[in-house]
């Protein structure tokens, strides 16, 4: 039965999750099963896209958002004056499976408040998952938040149950989560991480010697990451990133902007609007470590430990290192087009499937879907005409270029001109 | 100007395709049986569909390129744009007359045309994955309806098929008058003269509906409505990803 109730409960408890970054559902492929209902996709399905433009794909909801702790940057701390609601196990399954079968979502993610102790907040959880996947005979994809400082047994039988496991870090270095949340450590976040990944390699290779064994989070483990309520720099924080990525082996890190949800508490940075643009820059660091090759070193430095907020990082990557371009498209290799900017894993896979049959001009680069405004001056194509090159321009110059947006007209003169005649000839 | 005309399905365009070659007729336009009354002057010449044809045609495609640019071809087909049939033609004719797999040769202009156009489809396709919002009726079996861009509904009926096999449904596709109905075992095309439903926003009549119904699509919107993060609020972004034409059929959106 559906009360006024359970809306309630649903509008504070969906409120406190929102600020999970998140949302996927990709990493499993799992056909239905006879009499059950649901499926899981390896790609991943969004349902719908909320106002601020994020996908919604699983319905985010807390199983309560009481918490004995009280971390500054949550908005579910202890010291708030805020509705607080808890969900019984089988409301949460009830809801989930009546918007599972309307098609509105495409599985559930779990998060809690921690309730008593953690051990007593993670039985809560795996109730509901337990109820969801044999009271509802449900097939579709589960994500779930472990509460660090459970048992091991529970964090097994969580991941039994459940397509993927995550385990906040919240905060890119121990420091300052000792500052902003004195009741954790690293030690107490890091160890559940471990437990998990050494319990999925485990479980492949016990199902390669037994078939029957069930699969432990099929959809491995993810990670958040808070940006900008400390003072990390975007190297200590992608270095943490690309650690979690090789070492632990997590299949997603998700960087969040620090919206200020606690403005009160001292401890946290005046924000006039959340760091957006960083957040996005971060993401497309991100990028480039898991689809493109590259390492941390490559994206951030010594001398650049932050990302630049007005170019994109594989833009900046190639415009301190001119000596490398310009990039034959007809002759280099895979990689290599991978670190030209404007080119993509699409167009790069296209360019070298197509490059077979003919060589490759600019008009054909274009319509492959090459960003030729990036690209046009780090790339030599079939034709002879004076494009602009990073290696003939100040890279300083290609900077400008760049903001000021201007076309390229091949019809140009170019380029060993002082630099400054160049600035009065095209940038009016 | 040849006109040739089919019976509308993709196996009649493909026996059209074959006879084609072998009458050595080439057509200056393709068109579908619906449409053949737009003609006035020209007399199209029908091609009824043979099943032996069109799985020649089919098989040739695929053994001179692969399953997957059979596949696009199809999409392409069911995209009923315009000019695709055409575009179809023109890329038998180059993969016939070269001696290598022109599939990636995107250099020729119609292997880059299918593969944009194709690329159009599939989307179209995830979208009503995605947006295919089910009511719950007072029979206990669920209902969608809406009217896609393309004709993608028999490119997605696997996927429903497949995950919601424990439950009867239908889905339905307004613009083009036909829908996919399920009752646990089988999955089959249906027809409708006279739907209970309003078509404005494919909603069912409310005497049909679960009595549960009502509420649970208001708690749906509760949760759209309180997941968003108000100082992140992006409208750009949300109307290309969540665009405008699929709102009144959204539940979310209602």
């Amino acid at each position: 039965m559906i009360t006024e109730k359970i809306f309630e409960k649903l509008k504070i408890l969906a409120d406190s999750a929102k600020y999970d970054v998140s949302c996927a559902s990709s990493g499993t492929e799992r056909p239905n099963k006879p009499g059950m209902v649901g499926n899981a996709s390896a790609w991943g399905i969004c349902h719908s896209f909320s106002e601020d433009g994020r996908c919604i794909s699983l319905m985010k909801v807390m199983q309560s958002n009481n918490c004995i702790y009280d971390c500054a940057y949550c908005v579910n701390r202890r010291s708030n004056d805020h509705p607080r609601a808890t969900f019984t196990p089988q409301e949460v399954s009830d809801l989930t499976i009546g918007f599972y079968r309307r098609n509105y979502i495409e599985g559930l993610f779990l998060s809690s408040g921690v309730l008593r102790n953690p051990d007593y907040t993670m039985e809560q959880m795996i109730s509901t998952v337990k109820d969801l996947r044999m009271r509802h005979s449900y097939n579709g994809y589960i994500h779930m938040k472990v509460i660090p400082g459970c048992s091991r047994e529970l964090i097994f039988e969580a991941g039994s149950w459940a397509d993927r496991l995550s385990v906040n870090m919240e905060i890119a270095s121990e420091e300052n989560l000792k500052f902003l949340a004195p009741e954790k450590n690293y030690e107490g976040i890091l160890k559940p991480i471990r437990m998990i990944t050494d319990r999925i390699s485990e479980n492949r290779e016990d199902r390669r010697k037994y078939r029957k064994v069930n699969k432990f989070t099929p959809a491995g483990q993810s990670t958040q990451l808070i940006i900008g309520a400390t003072p990390e720099n975007d190297r200590t924080i992608l270095s943490l990133a690309g650690k979690l990525y090789s070492h632990r082996k997590l299949k997603r890190v998700y960087y969040s902007g620090y919206i200020p949800v606690n403005d009160y508490d001292r401890r946290l940075p005046v924000l006039s609007s959340p760091p957006l643009q960083r957040e996005h820059r971060l993401y497309q660091a991100d990028w480039l470590l898991r689809f493109y090759g590259f390492s941390v070193d490559e994206i951030v430095n010594e001398q650049h430990p932050d990302l630049d907020l007005v170019f994109d990082p594989k833009m900046n990557y190639a415009l301190r290192n001119p000596e490398l371009f310009p990039v034959d498209v007809n002759r280099a290799d895979y990689q290599m087009l991978l670190k030209v900017p404007g080119i993509g894993v699409h167009s790069a896979n296209l360019i070298v499937t197509s490059r077979r049959y003919s060589r490759l001009n600019s008009d054909h680069l274009k319509k492959i879907g090459v960003v030729m405004k990036r690209a046009q001056y780090f790339i030599t194509c079939n034709e002879l005409g004076p494009l602009r090159k990073v290696t003939g321009l100040d890279p300083e110059l290609v900077r400008h270029l760049m903001l000021s947006g201007q076309k390229p007209s091949g019809a140009i003169q170019l380029p060993l001109y002082q630099p400054a005649e160049l600035y009065d000839k095209y940038l009016k | 100007m040849t006109l040739l005309c089919f019976d509308d399905t993709f196996d009649g365009f493909l026996t059209l395709i074959f006879e084609s070659y072998r009458l050595k007729i080439i057509p200056d336009k393709i068109i579908g049986k619906s449409e053949e009354q737009l003609f006035l002057f020209s007399r199209p010449v029908f091609i009824p569909a043979e099943a032996e044809k069109s799985d020649r045609v089919w098989n040739k495609i695929i053994e001179r390129t692969s399953k997957d640019n059979a596949d696009r071809i199809y999409r392409v087909f069911m995209s009923e744009v315009p000019g695709s049939r055409m575009l179809i033609y023109e890329f038998i004719r180059l993969m016939t007359e070269r001696n290598y797999n022109i599939e990636a040769d995107f250099t020729l202009r119609p292997v880059l045309e299918i593969n944009k156009l194709h690329r159009k489809v599939a989307r179209e396709a995830d979208r009503i994955r995605m947006f295919t919002r089910f009511q719950k009726t007072a029979e206990k079996s669920y209902f969608a309806a809406f009217s896609p861009q393309y004709n993608v509904l028999p490119l997605v009926i696997n996927h429903f098929t497949d995950r919601f096999s424990d439950q009867e449904w239908i889905i339905y596709d307004l613009k083009r008058n036909f829908g996919f109905y399920s009752d646990k075992k089988e999955t089959s095309r249906i027809s409708f003269t006279d739907l209970p439903v309003n078509p404005v926003n494919g909603q069912l009549y409310e005497s049909f509906h679960d009595p549960e119904e009502r509420s649970f699509q208001e708690l749906w919107r509760k949760y759209y409505n309180s997941i968003k993060i108000e100082e992140r609020s992006n409208y750009k972004l949300h109307r290309q990803m969540l665009p405008r034409r699929f709102w009144r059929y959204l539940t979310e959106k209602g």
